[in-house]
């Protein structure tokens, strides 16, 4: 469970976290949304406290991940894994040793299991057969793929996911998502998804949770957050335009039968984890 | 009256804090380095990876600049003995000036130029594409990973680079002094060891350490320290080496001054 309690930041001399207050429970996916520069980025680096605010707290699994120093902290973002908005792959290592890098360092795994892993990581993002290439040789949505696939070498039991699916055309970004859903019901992570791609990923998550001017100002699951009245809410997700109202209801209702059919799965692996 | 002495005292407070901050943090920079470069274990692969890049690949150009150096500084000194008629000092002259001095400080400026930019381009290329900020969510430390194996690629290399520096300026030296300007070969070999003791060549390599220490030190630290975007970098990256070829020459005054 991800707990960030009464959160604040500040970059120079603007205010980016006023006070934030979240908590995503176990094996769900939080989606966080909000409009560019609000603070999403800043909010998912204090979760790993690859940054740190002026007061509050971030705990994880009830550990405050903000105090965390040396070997605690390590342990703390062992269990995290990060999906950076452009992969963060290392330039000068190969795919295959990207992803075989966090086992390599951090685990004492045979070089043939290594590989075996590796492997099944690469088929698990659809990228067999790519492991020789380096990240500079890849596409956008490959690369994504790519670092996917090397935070969830590791099983990590939180993932992180900084706008997945910016600057990729609509069919990349669609496929993947569907490899954050595949992935959440194959391992069933604790998950905060940076993103704007609405409605899509309302369709990805149990939860939504909207930033605005440093706070929270809107947190639910989608069906909530699509009904919901609050003009800043109402204004992002229609992106301002009112001939989107129409297009809604259609929306909800597929929205609703997808939570069914979820929930139960969702539920059988929480429970799995729990 | 109150408000303007007010701002002044506020402006030169702001103008003193300013360089001593950046002092500190540097400083912490290298303290933070030489404690993780004792914590075991100790990134050998990546060691030898970067001395090659910061060593081996400099070779031709500090061999070249070597050559040239020694060649011109031969030239120069010739005309200058001849007057006095202390043309068989020619070898020592040059020898003693190529190992103390142009040695270590030219051979510092190219490696600097060709390595030492693109440390600062390489780390400030992985800060912002958060390839340094993976590496911490992994539990792992960009220091040992990053910043140790640069210091010590550096330290291990540019006494080597300074040495080659010398041998080949020293070499080009004795081709235009005996080929071209007629001076023997033994007059310009001759009288080198009574001027030239370990010592001298000791404290040569005493300044090539240090500016190993100090360039890998600088360029590591403003790549890692860089601002957002590809104009952070190329800002990084011009700080870096404009730093580091001034610290080269403090850093030659200060250890002359003490050693010699």
């Amino acid at each position: 469970m991800i707990q960030v309690i009464d959160l604040h930041s500040t970059l120079g001399k603007q205010k980016v976290l006023d006070g934030v207050t979240l908590k995503v429970e176990t094996g769900e996916v939080l989606a966080l949304i909000g409009k560019s520069g609000v603070g999403k980025s800043v909010l998912l680096k204090h979760v790993v406290a690859l940054m740190k605010g002026e007061k509050g707290k971030v705990l994880i699994d009830g550990e405050d991940i903000t105090t965390a120093k040396g070997r605690k902290l390590e342990e703390l973002r062992s269990r995290i894994g990060f999906l950076f908005q452009g992969g963060a792959l290392f330039d000068s290592l190969t795919l295959f040793d990207n992803i075989a890098f966090p086992l390599r360092e951090k685990t004492k795994m045979d070089e043939q299991k290594i590989r075996e892993k590796v492997l099944y990581e690469l088929e698990q993002v659809g990228l067999k057969g790519m492991e020789h290439k380096f990240p500079a040789e890849l596409s956008g949505g490959m690369r994504k793929r790519a670092a996917l696939a090397r935070c969830m070498v590791t099983a990590p039991e939180i993932m992180l996911f900084d706008e997945p699916t910016t600057g990729l055309d609509p069919i990349t970004a669609h496929s993947i998502n569907d490899l954050i859903k595949r992935t959440h019901e194959r391992v069933c992570f604790t998950g905060i998804v940076v993103s704007h791609e609405i409605p899509d990923i309302f369709f990805l998550v149990d939860k939504v949770a909207m930033l605005h001017e440093g706070k929270i100002v809107a947190f639910g699951t989608p069906l909530e957050i699509m009904r919901s009245s609050h003009p800043v809410v109402r204004q992002f997700i229609t992106g301002g335009r009112r001939e989107m109202e129409d297009v809604f209801e259609p929306i909800i209702e597929k929205l609703e039968e997808e939570f069914r059919a979820k929930g139960k799965c969702t539920q059988e692996k929480k429970d799995e984890k729990v | 009256m109150l408000d303007s002495a007010i701002l002044g005292i506020r402006w030169i407070g702001k103008t003193v804090l300013f360089p001593v901050r950046i002092l500190g943090r540097v400083g912490l920079f290298l303290a933070t380095a030489i404690f993780w470069t004792f914590v075991p274990p100790l990134k050998v692969e990546r060691l030898i990876r970067q001395i090659n890049f910061i060593g081996a690949k400099s070779v031709t150009i500090v061999a070249l600049t070597g050559a040239f150096t020694g060649m011109v500084l031969t030239l120069e000194s010739y005309y200058a003995l001849e007057r006095f008629g202390a043309d068989a000092l020619l070898g020592p002259a040059v020898a003693l000036s190529m190992i103390r001095e142009l040695g270590p400080v030219i051979s510092a400026f190219m490696i600097t130029a060709r390595a030492g930019s693109a440390l600062t381009a390489e780390i400030g290329i992985m800060r912002i594409t958060e390839q340094i900020d993976a590496l911490e969510m992994m539990g792992l430390n960009p220091f040992r990973y990053l910043i140790v194996p640069n210091l010590l690629a550096g330290i291990i290399s540019f006494p080597l680079l300074a040495s080659l520096f010398n041998v080949v300026g020293i070499y080009g030296g004795y081709v235009v002094g005996v080929k071209l300007l007629g001076v023997s070969s033994g007059t310009f070999f001759g009288e080198m060891p009574q001027y030239i003791d370990l010592t001298e060549i000791l404290h040569g390599l005493y300044k090539s350490t240090t500016f190993g220490l100090v360039v890998t030190w600088i360029c590591c630290y403003f790549g890692y320290t860089t601002g957002y975007g590809a104009e952070g970098v190329s800002k990084a990256t011009t700080r870096a080496v404009v730093a580091s070829c001034v610290l080269i020459l403090v850093c030659d005054y200060v250890i002359t001054s003490l050693l010699f």
